[in-house]
C-alpha cells in the first residue's frame, strides 16, 4: 500500500506539470505565462483564449483491487518478467515483480502460460469519424473544402456509437488517437480518446492529453485540389501552402503576445481578433499541440524537417512514413518518431517503396518507432502486424527482442501523443490499462482474455455481459458477435 | 526461317521447366491436404514438374537435387481465390491498373487474364509468402458483371496464365445495386435480362438486333455461364441477398455459383450447404462496414464450416493486388476463432482449386499434382513463420523481390557507398 501512495504521489508533479504547461501553452485559459497559478482582479479584463473548451469528462470505472500472478509480463519498456505478477490498485498499477502477496480482497488472476502487457495504443485511427457502417452520413474525417483546416476538430466529427471501437478493445487497444483524414495540408486537430463506451466524446477524453494537429505531405492534398483547379496541385504547391500558414501563424501569436503584454503592463490596448484556425497553428508553434504528420517519402520527410526549422516547431511523428527505413538517422536527429504499417503499400505512388521490414529497420538503426492501423480492421490486431514487423526484421539479421517490440505498440506511441508519463507501460503508479493474453501475443492463435482501461475490466472474452455493445448494434444481426 | 527457328527456340524455353531435374524435399512436416493428413519426417520427390511421391520412407533418388526442409513443414502453395494480382502496379494510378474498365462498352466479354503482367512486382512478393497460384478478378465497369476472371501461378514465367475463362464475376451486393440503376431489384433484373441474352446468342443477334441486357460480345462470353460450363461468381453479402441468389441458382439450372463476400452467410448457412454452392469469405470481416453486412462476426467461418459449406479464404480486408499474400494470416486467424486447422489450411490451398474445378491439380501433395510446393521455417498460418523454399511446377524460384532488394540496399545505413551505387 505505501508502495501504491509514494507512487502515486510521485507521479503527480507531472500530471500537474502537465497541466501548467499546457496553460502556459494555450498563453490563456484564464492564465499567462507570467501569472500562471495566480489570479490577480485586473485580469479579469484582458481577453484570454479558451484552452479547453471541450473538456475531458471521463470518469474511470470502478477499479478492483486485481493481482495477475504468473504470467510472462512484457512492461513495454523493453523488460520481460517471466512467472511475473502485476498488481492493479486504485487503477494504477500497483506493483509488478515476482511473488507479489494478494492484498486482501483481492481478485487474483492465474496467467500461467499466458502473456501480461500494457494495453494497445493506436497512434493514427479515424474509429468514431469514419465510422460503420461506411454510409455516406458517416463520412466524417475529411474537411475537404479548402486545404487548410486547422481550425476543425476531430472531436467535434467523433460518433462514439461506433462498433469499431468495441472491436478494437477485442485487439486490446485501450487508447487511441483519431485524426481527420489526409485530404488537407492542415486537417484540423486530433483527440486521443480512451477505449471507453461513452454517451459523448467529452466521456472519452484522455484527461489532460494534450492536442494535435493533423498535418499531411505529398499526393493526397494535390489530388485533392489540383483536381478541382486549384493550389496545392503539386508537391511544391503544398509546401508553399504550410509555409503561407505558418507565416500567418507567427504573426499572429506576435500580435497575441503583443497584446497580452501591453495589457498586463495596464495599457489600453484591443485583443486580437480571435481565428480558430490560427489558435491551432499557434498552439504548435508554442510546442503545446504536437504535429502528427502524414508523410509517405523520405525526401518530402527531410523538407517538412527543413520546414519544422524555419518557423520553430517540432514534428512529433510522421504517420504512415513508408520510407522512413531509408532516413531514420534523419528521424532521429531530430527526435521524430515514425508510425507505419507492417506491410501496406502500393496503393499510390508515394507508397510503392514499402518494404516489410521498415519498423525494425527504423528501429534497429536509432529512430523511435511504432505501428499504427489507419484501419478499423488493422486496429483490431496490432499485435500480429507487430510480430510480422519483428519477424522480417529478424529474418533480414537484426537483433529485436519480443520485449523490446512491445514498446512499438504501447510506451512509443504513448510517447508520441505526450501521455508517455501516464499509460504505454507496466509501472508502478502509471494508469492499470493491461491486457492478458491467452498465449504469447506474437502468435496468430492468440487473443486477448480480458482487458483493464484505468484498473477496471474494461473486457472479458469468456464472459458476454463484459463485452460492450454500442447501441447501433442493438437489435442488428451481428450483435455480440466478436 | 529465321522466324520459324527462334520461334522454335521460344517453345524450347517454355517447354525448359517440363523438362526440369528430380527435386527432393526431405525431413520435413509435410502437409498433404489428402487422407494421409500431415506427415512427420516425410519426403515430397518432384520430377518432371510434377509430385511424383510423397511420403517417409521414400528412396531419393541419386540425381535429385535435395532441399533439405531441415524439420520444417512443407505443404501444398496457397491459392488465392480472390485477387487482382499482376492487373494492377499501383492502384491510384490508371495508367497502372488495369483491374476495370468503367468506360469500355464491354463487360463479360473483357477477358482479365489479357491484362495480366508476369512481371509485376507483387508477382514475386506473393510468391515469396508462399502463394503459387490465384483467381484474377476483374473489376465492374459500368454494369454489374465485371467481365471473366482466369487463374495464374506466380511464377512470374511467360506460362502464368494456366486458364483464362475460368468465371465470370458479377456484383450483386449494394454497389452492384447502385450500378444497375440503384436497387437490387434493378440488378436481379438486369441479370436475368444477361442471362436470357446469352441463352438466345447467337440467334436473336441475327442482324443488326442487340440484346435487351448484353450486346453480342458480351452475350456470347455469358453463354458458357447460361450452360453450366463456367460459374458465375457472385459478389454479395447480405442474408436476404445469398437467399435470393440460393433461389436463383434453383431457377436458372444449370447455372452454378459462387459466392464472395458473404459476409452473412453464417445467417443462411444450412441453405447454402443445401444448396450446394461454395463461398469465399474473409474471416477477418468482423465490422458492419455497411448495411449489407450488419451481422459480420469472427465466427462466420466457423458456423459455415460446421454446416458443410465449402468455404475459402480470401484477403478481402486487404489490397488484392498487393496483400493476398496475407492469407495464411487470415487463416490462422480463423483457427483462433473456431475453424480446425486442417480446414482453415485447406481454405487458402485445396478447396479454392477445387472450387475453380483444378482441385486434381493444385492444393495438395500427391502424386499427379503440380509440383508446387512451399518449405516453411515454422507453423504457415502462424505470423512469424516465412517461406524457406518455394517449388513452382517443380521449379524452385529466386526468394528475391524489389522489396527484398530496398531492405538489402538501406539496411546498413551508414555504409559510406552512395546509395544508388548499392546492389
Amino acid at each position: 500500500m505505501g508502495i501504491i501512495t509514494m507512487k502515486l504521489t510521485a507521479s503527480l508533479p507531472a500530471a500537474v506539470a502537465l497541466s501548467a504547461a499546457f496553460a502556459l501553452a494555450a498563453c490563456g485559459g484564464g492564465n499567462t505565462p507570467s501569472d500562471s497559478g495566480s489570479s490577480s482582479s485586473g485580469d479579469d479584463e484582458i481577453v484570454r483564449i479558451n484552452l479547453d473548451p471541450y473538456p475531458s469528462t471521463y470518469e474511470p470505472q470502478p477499479s478492483g483491487t486485481t493481482l495477475i500472478r504468473g504470467g510472462t509480463v512484457l512492461d513495454g519498456i523493453g523488460g520481460q518478467i517471466e512467472n511475473g505478477d502485476v498488481l492493479i490498485e486504485n487503477g494504477r498499477i500497483a506493483a509488478i515483480g515476482t511473488g507479489l502477496e494478494a492484498p486482501e480482497g483481492a481478485t487474483v488472476i492465474d496467467a500461467a502460460g499466458r502473456y501480461v502487457t500494457p494495453g494497445v495504443i493506436d497512434i493514427h485511427s479515424h474509429l468514431g469519424v469514419y465510422p460503420s457502417p461506411g454510409v455516406h452520413a458517416h463520412s466524417d474525417g475529411n474537411e475537404a473544402t479548402q486545404p487548410v483546416t486547422a481550425e476543425v476538430w476531430a472531436e467535434h466529427s467523433v460518433w462514439p456509437q461506433d462498433p469499431g471501437f468495441e472491436h478494437a478493445l477485442a485487439g486490446g487497444v485501450t487508447t487511441l488517437h483519431v485524426l481527420p483524414g489526409s485530404a488537407n495540408l492542415f486537417g484540423g486537430r486530433g483527440v486521443t480518446l480512451r477505449n471507453v463506451s461513452g454517451r459523448t466524446v467529452q466521456d472519452m477524453k484522455f484527461p489532460d492529453a494534450p492536442y494535435t494537429l493533423k498535418m499531411a505531405c505529398g499526393e493526397n492534398p494535390s489530388r485533392v485540389y489540383g483536381s478541382r483547379g486549384r493550389s496545392p496541385a503539386t508537391d511544391m504547391g503544398n509546401v508553399a501552402g504550410y509555409r503561407d500558414a505558418w507565416i500567418r501563424a507567427s504573426d499572429y501569436r506576435d500580435s497575441w503576445e503583443e497584446y497580452w503584454e501591453a495589457a498586463e503592463a495596464g495599457e489600453e490596448v484591443s485583443p486580437p481578433t480571435q481565428d480558430l484556425e490560427l489558435d491551432t497553428l499557434m498552439g504548435v508553434l508554442e510546442g503545446e499541440i504536437l504535429v502528427q504528420m502524414h508523410c509517405y517519402r523520405a525526401d518530402q520527410m527531410a523538407q517538412i524537417i527543413d520546414m519544422s526549422h524555419e518557423f520553430g516547431y517540432q514534428v512529433t511523428t510522421f504517420h504512415h512514413g513508408v520510407e522512413a527505413y531509408k532516413i531514420p538517422d534523419l528521424l532521429a536527429e531530430n527526435d521524430i518518431c515514425a508510425a507505419v504499417w507492417a506491410d501496406w503499400g502500393g496503393f499510390k505512388m508515394e507508397a510503392y517503396d514499402s518494404i516489410r521490414e521498415n519498423l525494425a529497420m527504423t528501429h534497429a538503426n536509432g529512430a523511435c518507432a511504432m505501428i499504427h492501423s489507419d484501419d478499423d480492421n488493422g486496429i483490431q490486431r496490432l499485435n500480429q502486424e507487430v510480430a510480422k514487423a519483428l519477424a522480417d526484421g529478424r529474418r533480414a539479421g537484426l537483433d529485436i527482442s519480443e520485449a523490446e517490440a512491445w514498446a512499438w505498440l504501447s510506451s512509443n506511441p504513448a510517447n508520441a501523443l505526450g501521455i508517455g508519463d501516464e499509460t504505454g507501460s507496466l509501472q508502478e503508479g502509471y494508469r492499470a490499462d493491461v491486457v492478458l493474453w491467452s498465449g504469447n501475443p506474437y502468435s496468430t492463435y492468440t487473443r486477448a482474455d480480458q482487458v483493464w482501461i484505468d484498473g477496471a475490466l474494461s473486457y472479458d472474452r469468456s464472459d458476454a455481459d463484459m463485452q460492450p455493445v454500442r447501441d447501433f448494434m442493438l437489435g442488428q444481426p451481428g450483435e455480440g458477435e466478436q | 526461317m529465321k522466324q520459324l527457328i527462334s520461334a522454335f527456340a521460344a517453345t524450347l524455353t517454355l517447354a525448359a521447366p517440363a523438362l526440369a531435374q528430380t527435386y527432393a524435399i526431405t525431413n520435413g512436416q509435410v502437409v498433404t491436404n489428402t487422407d494421409s493428413g500431415i506427415l512427420e519426417s516425410a519426403t515430397v520427390l518432384v520430377r518432371d514438374g510434377d509430385i511424383v511421391a510423397v511420403g517417409a520412407g521414400i528412396e531419393v533418388p541419386a540425381e535429385a537435387t535435395v532441399i533439405d526442409a531441415e524439420g520444417g513443414w512443407v505443404t501444398p502453395g496457397v491459392f488465392a481465390p480472390y485477387s487482382q494480382l499482376g492487373l494492377i502496379e499501383v492502384a491510384l494510378e490508371d495508367s497502372t491498373n488495369d483491374q476495370a474498365a468503367s468506360e469500355s462498352p464491354f463487360s463479360v466479354a473483357l477477358d482479365v487474364t489479357d491484362g495480366f503482367n508476369p512481371n509485376g512486382t507483387y508477382i514475386p512478393t506473393h510468391r515469396m509468402e508462399g502463394v503459387t497460384r490465384a483467381a484474377i478478378y476483374p473489376g465492374t465497369g459500368h454494369n454489374i458483371f465485371g467481365g471473366q476472371g482466369g487463374l495464374v501461378s506466380t511464377s512470374g514465367e511467360a506460362d502464368s496464365v494456366f486458364e483464362s475463362g475460368s468465371f465470370v464475376f458479377v456484383d450483386l451486393s449494394q454497389s452492384g445495386a447502385s450500378r444497375a440503376g440503384g436497387s437490387r431489384p434493378a440488378a436481379w433484373a438486369y441479370l436475368a435480362a444477361a442471362l436470357a441474352d446469352a441463352r438466345g446468342y447467337p440467334g436473336r443477334f441475327a442482324g443488326d438486333h442487340e440484346g435487351d441486357a448484353l450486346n453480342r460480345y458480351d452475350a456470347a462470353a455469358l453463354l458458357p455461364v447460361a450452360r453450366g460450363r463456367v460459374p458465375l461468381v457472385v459478389q454479395i453479402n447480405r442474408a436476404a441477398d445469398i437467399r435470393r441468389a440460393i433461389r436463383f441458382q434453383e431457377e436458372n439450372a444449370p447455372v452454378r455459383l459462387i459466392l464472395v463476400g458473404a459476409t452473412e452467410a453464417w445467417m443462411v448457412a444450412d441453405e447454402l450447404a443445401a444448396s450446394g454452392i461454395p463461398v469465399i469469405i474473409d474471416p477477418l470481416h468482423d465490422l458492419p462496414f455497411n448495411f449489407d453486412s450488419l451481422g459480420a462476426s469472427l465466427q462466420n467461418a466457423a458456423h459455415l464450416d460446421e454446416a458443410g459449406v465449402t468455404v475459402a479464404y480470401a484477403t478481402l480486408t486487404a489490397d488484392g493486388y498487393f496483400n493476398a499474400r496475407l492469407l495464411p494470416q487470415n487463416a490462422g486467424n480463423a483457427v483462433a476463432n473456431g475453424v480446425a486447422w486442417d480446414a482453415a489450411f485447406r481454405a487458402i490451398t485445396l478447396t479454392p482449386a477445387e472450387i475453380f474445378g483444378v482441385g486434381d491439380r493444385y492444393g495438395a501433395l500427391a502424386p499427379g499434382y503440380a509440383g508446387d510446393v512451399v518449405v516453411w521455417d515454422g507453423d504457415p498460418l502462424e505470423v512469424m513463420s516465412a517461406p524457406t523454399a518455394v517449388l513452382i511446377d517443380g521449379e524452385p524460384t529466386e526468394m528475391e523481390s524489389r522489396q527484398t532488394q530496398l531492405r538489402d540496399r538501406y539496411i546498413n545505413i551508414t555504409d559510406d557507398t552512395p546509395f544508388a551505387y548499392r546492389d
